[in-house]
């Protein structure tokens, strides 16, 4: 196995973030809608539901639907 | 279109203006997925959104008992939309791709550090030597295969997580758990050296 300075550096990051407990992507999921409803009344989602934002940081797959989510709740206020 | 509270939507969902709140729920669903995908997706965007949506609709209706209140219903089911999307945009981005394919045996990608960056000095690219020689160890030695392999197309290959995991006959939420468990061993591995992460990362960075 052979790895570049990259994917040193992106393991390296992600061992940083771990937590002794983290929510799995299915408790992420289960609270998504509510911390993104913090997040666009203006509150601080992440003091909030600090769990998820920690889940956020280091997933990128639930990051990614985030984001959208975020995006497409910005379209349906519109 | 009208404007429901929670409950209503509940119970329109499950009464005799179904079919109308299908249809609202529809739109609003398609324009959020239009929105948020309009960047990811080049060709037949209304299409596929419109798929997703059906699809999506589908999931709602048969999950309608476990939503919980938390948040107003169109984001909850604007979070199961967003879902059944990305499952499938996934799906199509890595069909073709195994593991196997994405993490060949020690493929050509690796640019041993001292030539990655002819900057550093050499105290510098000898520490960068010795870091990656001791995590490519501590991989082989402390993870279990299973850890590594998941570890490894996810940091190097790229792959979503649930996209690993269909190909490792499992779930994402048990691959979560999986590589939670390979982060905390590395975590150990490095303090019993006299490590933190930061440490490394700190190695790696350009001067």
């Amino acid at each position: 196995m052979k790895l570049s300075s990259e994917v040193i550096q992106k393991m390296m990051h992600s061992v940083k973030m771990t937590r002794e407990h983290e929510l799995d992507c299915g408790q992420c999921y289960d609270e998504l809608d509510q911390f993104v409803e913090l997040e666009l009344s203006g509150k601080n989602a992440a003091e909030a539901l600090p769990l998820v934002q920690e889940h956020l940081d280091i997933c990128g797959a639930c990051r990614e639907e985030y984001q959208a989510l975020l995006n497409a709740l910005k379209a349906i206020m519109e | 279109m009208q404007m429901r509270t929670n409950s209503e939507w509940l119970d329109d969902l499950h009464g005799p203006d179904q079919d109308q709140a299908i249809e609202d729920l529809r739109k609003v669903l398609k324009r959020g997925l239009i929105y948020s995908l309009s960047s990811r997706i080049k060709t037949d965007l209304e299409t596929q959104v419109e798929d997703f949506v059906q699809d999506a609709i589908l999931r709602i209706l048969d999950k309608l008992d476990t939503f919980r209140g938390e948040s107003r219903f169109t984001t909850w089911a604007q979070k199961v939309a967003v879902r059944v999307a990305f499952t499938e945009l996934r799906r199509q981005r890595w069909k073709d791709i195994s593991l196997e394919d994405l993490l060949p045996e020690d493929s050509g990608d690796y640019t041993p550090p001292a030539l990655a960056d002819p900057g550093p000095d050499t105290e510098k690219r000898a520490t960068q030597t010795i870091f990656t020689e001791m995590i490519e160890t501590m991989l082989e030695e402390d993870l279990t295969e299973r850890q590594r392999t998941a570890m490894m197309a996810i940091m190097k290959g790229g792959m979503p997580l649930e996209e690993v995991a269909r190909r490792m006959d499992t779930n994402r939420n048990a691959l979560y758990k999986l590589l939670h468990d390979a982060r905390k061993q590395m975590r150990k591995s490095l303090l019993e050296k006299g490590l933190t992460p930061q440490e490394v990362i700190e190695a790696f960075e350009a001067q």
